[in-house]
């Protein structure tokens, strides 16, 4: 019979999951698992309930193992029944349901439970614990309620310390007036000194926090519900809710019950085993040394300890030195090992009271023993590898406080790749999940080159991804240049965690067509976006729905907004389309009277072989443009992010060097692609020699006749960065250029982000890609042109012509006009 | 009325969401009245407060709009320069009553000389 042995786990928390992830991952084979939680809901990141509470994070964002990871590692879960009793005589553990359930290996994860002060009114509704989520609901519900009146809601927190200031953080962000009830002088005074306590009073306060330390909490008081905090010097705060902060306890109940030996928490030995060798504890609950841990850190080499022991690897568990960050967004505080002074320590201290920092490390003996930070806790990380390896830093003595940039004698240049490969590999790097350089080191090593599969690999930086620098400093320490591509996928702006590449798949795959949707679906930051993503998102939908896109006029520059180009004396530019850069008399005169009638104060020959008059009134331009369009001109485009001009030289037909007809080209080419939005604008010049005079290098697709056909030349600009084409290939006939130029511009249209020009993006995919995907793929390429066609039966239609027939012809209004001295002082309507 | 405190300037439905419309002062300041995503209007002196540029071109998002012409971000609310920059543009008293908007005559003309 081939009965493996079942494992039962209570507490279905951080540690109970954690140290099951550690045993599955050393033998996934080994046991029969089933785990008991109190709460009614899967695994999640319990310090993760900060951000949560403030409106940061959403209870799925938290989530560490969803439904299928339990299915899929055939994991029993019993959630909302908890373990009530252990009998280790028959090897069972009833639930209060009533079920029992037998166990080979039984492991207490049970955590620990909040500390409630003896007061009268602790047990009034309102008062609540920062546990879990439904205590996370309750303050939600309590600040969506507000005060009795009406009014904004007020809230008092007992306990400055680390979770108390957590909750008065997320209590003022969801609306309410905070008090901070605090028994001691010092905030947070386990982790923090007298200095950085005041630092981070005064930041609190400024945020409108009411703070009281040294106040002692004499009476919750409230008539069937809590109303307020009686102080024992007297004061009294009115309060809708109460949260209890003042620090946790073992949760032990079940082990003294079952008769195991309990100090102040679950006595374990260095692999987790209690007194009873069937029976382990891991977490919060437990007493390791005469220590008990609070913080998430230790937790992490408790599991991999017991796990090892399981399969009987010897790694026993020797205590674990804390640090401490506190999750309040845009105050940054860290502190780790012992700041108390003493015998022969010595207080190196940095104060930038202008820029609000605070930094001291303890050092004894020359060796850190603790180390404080706010204001900039950058090297944070760094002063605690350097505490737990126990470095000798006499030889950096001088700069350790500036921290490691410049005491690795790199000083404000050095260099970051150089940082992280400095750190040993226990150095943790991801304190949310406990994950430490070596493991990241090891996932990148297993193929996950990319930070999207480094946080699936082994979560580093995948909750509150305060790491993903570091992270990605890794990466590029450990990949070099193979990964130089990947560093420039940053999210598209601050309303977004998602970079270009991963919305633009988005709204390909979930058919997203217009820019609310894509904001909803892809949780956007900030209600409507900003300026930098909402023209991008614009410009993605175009082109992935051409034709059923929603457009969102407001999502435009104004220039493509007016059909015409803004200067700095809020007039516009008018520039009309010249085919080739080829004219004719009437429409000379056409422009010529324009300029006249709509005095024009400029008449500029562009560098793009046409016309531009300056100086139109936004009043004017539709009436400018309709006399345009009447001669048969059409808009340039000069102000778009589209195909701008084609320049051309005269060719053949007049240059007794041309080889081909470069102006008949260029104007069928301008036929092809005028209209066309894209990433950026877009220029493209025919040279009918390799002489070169339409300066055909320097153009995002360029065309060299010459006697045996066309080479075609891609990314060149002529602008901040110079930058050559890159010969593309070489064909033979006219219909052959229009196709790899249709192909070459919808690829371009299709994969470079919003903003890059053809330079950046050829350099950043390479010219081999570019390469393969036009010239050699013939069926890619011609998928590629009958897709820019497809585009363009929407987008050649001249804008001028319908704001000249009156459409949004608000644009080009006032909405009234104020005239003091008019008999009506309000026009309103006024054109 | 001349006299009024409170100068009736058009219905909202004339503004555009998200966007802006221009309100001339004659010998005085050009005014320009913002429409936000949630219907809220305000109004700003039309005058970006680094370069001029004309705020009612810009890009309204959220309570802000970014000048067209060197994309500084102005508060609707405060007419203050967000972020890095620095400057402050006037902002005019203006609220909206049965569907109309109204616009504070005091304000409107102190620009005017």
């Amino acid at each position: 019979m081939n009965r493996k042995p079942h494992l039962v786990v209570i507490g279905n928390g951080m540690a109970g999951c954690r140290a099951v992830e550690e045993i599955l991952a050393r033998d996934p084979g080994k046991f029969r698992i089933t785990i008991f939680g109190a709460e009614p809901r899967v695994n999640y990141n319990r310090i993760m309930l900060s951000p949560v509470l403030a409106g940061e994070k959403s209870f799925e964002d938290i989530i560490i193992n969803d439904a299928a990871w339990y299915a899929d590692n055939g994991i029993t879960l019993v959630s909302g029944d908890p373990v009530v009793a252990i009998d280790r005589a028959s090897r069972t553990v009833s639930a209060k349901s009533g079920a029992t359930v037998g166990y080979d290996k039984l492991m207490l994860a049970t955590g620990s439970d909040p500390f409630i002060i003896p007061v009268p009114g602790k047990d009034l509704p309102g008062v609540v614990t920062f546990r879990d989520l439904d205590d996370v609901d309750k303050m939600l519900a309590a600040a969506k309620s507000g005060g009795p009146n009406g009014e904004q809601g007020s809230a008092v927190v007992i306990g400055g310390g680390l979770l108390g200031l957590e909750a008065a953080h997320g209590l003022s962000l969801q609306g309410m007036k905070v008090t901070v009830i605090h028994l001691m002088p010092t905030l947070m005074e386990r982790q923090l000194d007298e200095a950085a306590g005041w630092l981070l009073k005064h930041e609190l306060e400024s945020r409108g926090q009411v703070i009281l330390t040294g106040a002692d909490t004499a009476e919750i008081v409230g008539n069937g519900k809590v109303e307020g905090v009686r102080l024992k010097d007297g004061r009294e705060i009115p309060a809708s809710i109460v949260v209890m902060a003042v620090g946790i306890r073992p949760s032990t109940t079940l082990a003294k019950e079952a008769g195991l030996a309990v100090g102040r928490g679950i006595q374990v030995d260095d692999h987790m085993v209690t007194s009873d060798a069937n029976v382990l504890a891991v977490g919060e609950c437990v007493e390791h040394d005469g220590n008990v841990y609070g913080l998430v850190a230790p937790l992490w080499d408790m599991c991999r300890s017991l796990a090892d022991g399981l399969v009987d690897t010897i790694n026993p568990y020797r205590g674990s030195v804390t640090s401490t960050k506190l999750k309040v967004s845009g105050i940054d505080v860290f502190s780790a090992g012992d700041f108390s002074g003493g015998e022969g320590a010595e207080d190196i201290v940095l104060r930038d009271a202008t820029r609000g920092i605070y930094k001291r490390v303890i050092v004894k003996q020359d060796r850190i023993v603790g180390a404080v930070l706010y204001g900039d806790t950058a090297d944070g990380n760094w002063y605690f590898d350097l505490l737990k390896r126990q470095d000798d830093i006499a030889d950096i003595r001088d700069a350790l406080i500036f921290g490691q940039a410049f005491a690795s004698g790199g000083g404000a240049s050095a260099n970051p790749i150089d940082a992280v490969a400095a750190l040993s590999d226990d150095a943790e790097i991801c304190g949310c999940n406990g994950v430490s350089k070596g493991t990241v080191m090891a996932c990148i090593d297993g193929g996950a080159h990319t930070l999207d599969a480094v946080r699936s690999g082994c979560k580093a930086s995948a909750s509150c991804g305060s790491c993903t620098g570091l992270v990605e400093n890794l990466l590029a320490f450990a990949l070099g240049d193979e990964f130089a591509g990947e560093r420039d996928s940053k999210p598209m702006c601050k309303c977004t965690s998602f970079t270009h590449e991963d919305v633009r798949a988005a709204i390909l795959e979930k058919e997203l067509k217009e820019i609310p949707a894509v904001m909803q679906a892809l949780s956007w930051h900030t209600p409507d976006g900003c300026s930098s993503c909402r023209p991008a998102l614009n410009y993605y939908l175009l082109c992935a729905w051409p034709g059923e896109h929603i457009e969102d006029p407001q999502s435009r520059f104004v220039n493509e907004r007016m059909h015409a180009n803004i200067q700095k004396d809020g007039t516009y530019s008018v520039v009309p389309r010249m085919w080739g850069g080829v004219t004719t008399p009437n429409e000379l005169r056409a422009i010529a009277d324009a300029a006249d009638k709509y005095q024009a104060r400029l008449v500029k020959v562009t560098g793009g072989q046409r016309l531009d008059l300056f100086g139109i009134k936004k009043e004017d331009l539709p009436s400018i443009w309709a006399d345009l369009n009447a001669a048969g001109m059409v808009s340039g485009h000069a102000y778009g992010k589209a195909l701008r001009t084609v320049k051309t030289c005269v060719g053949s037909e007049w240059c007794r060097f041309g080889t081909q007809d470069s102006t008949g080209l260029g104007i069928k080419t301008e036929q092809m692609t005028w209209g066309s939005w894209m990433p950026h604008k877009f220029k493209i010049a025919v040279s009918g020699c390799p002489r070169n005079c339409a300066e055909a290098t320097i153009k995002d697709f360029g065309i060299i006749c010459v006697d045996s056909g066309y080479q075609l030349l891609v990314g060149g600009n002529g602008g901040i960065h110079l930058r050559g084409t890159d010969l593309l290939c070489t064909v033979e006939t006219e219909q052959q250029v229009l196709d790899y130029c249709a192909a070459f511009i919808q690829l371009y249209r299709e994969e470079a982000r919003y903003l890059d020009r053809t330079a950046p993006w050829i350099e950043r995919v390479g010219l081999d890609y570019v390469k393969q995907r036009i010239v050699d793929d013939a069926q890619g390429r011609a998928v590629l042109t009958a897709r820019f066609h497809h585009a363009q039966s929407f987008l050649q239609k001249d804008p001028w012509a319908a704001r000249a027939a009156g459409e949004e012809k608000e644009l080009h209004q006032h909405i009234a006009e104020i005239r003091p001295f008019a008999p009506n002082l309000v026009t309103v309507g006024a054109a | 009325m001349v006299t009024a405190e409170w100068l009736d300037i058009g219905p909202v439905d004339q503004l555009p969401v998200m966007g802006a419309r221009t309100l001339p002062v004659q010998g005085g300041e050009e005014i320009a009245i913002f429409h936000t995503a949630n219907g809220d209007v305000y109004a700003l002196i039309n005058k970006c407060p680094h370069r001029q540029g004309p705020l009612s071109q810009g890009i309204v998002h959220d309570t802000s709009v970014t000048c067209p012409l060197h994309n500084w971000s102005i508060s609707l609310v405060t007419g203050e320069a967000l972020g890095e920059d620095k400057g402050c543009v006037p902002v005019i008293p203006v609220k909206v009553e049965g569907g109309r908007i109204f616009i504070s005559r005091k304000e409107a003309l102190q620009g005017q000389r």
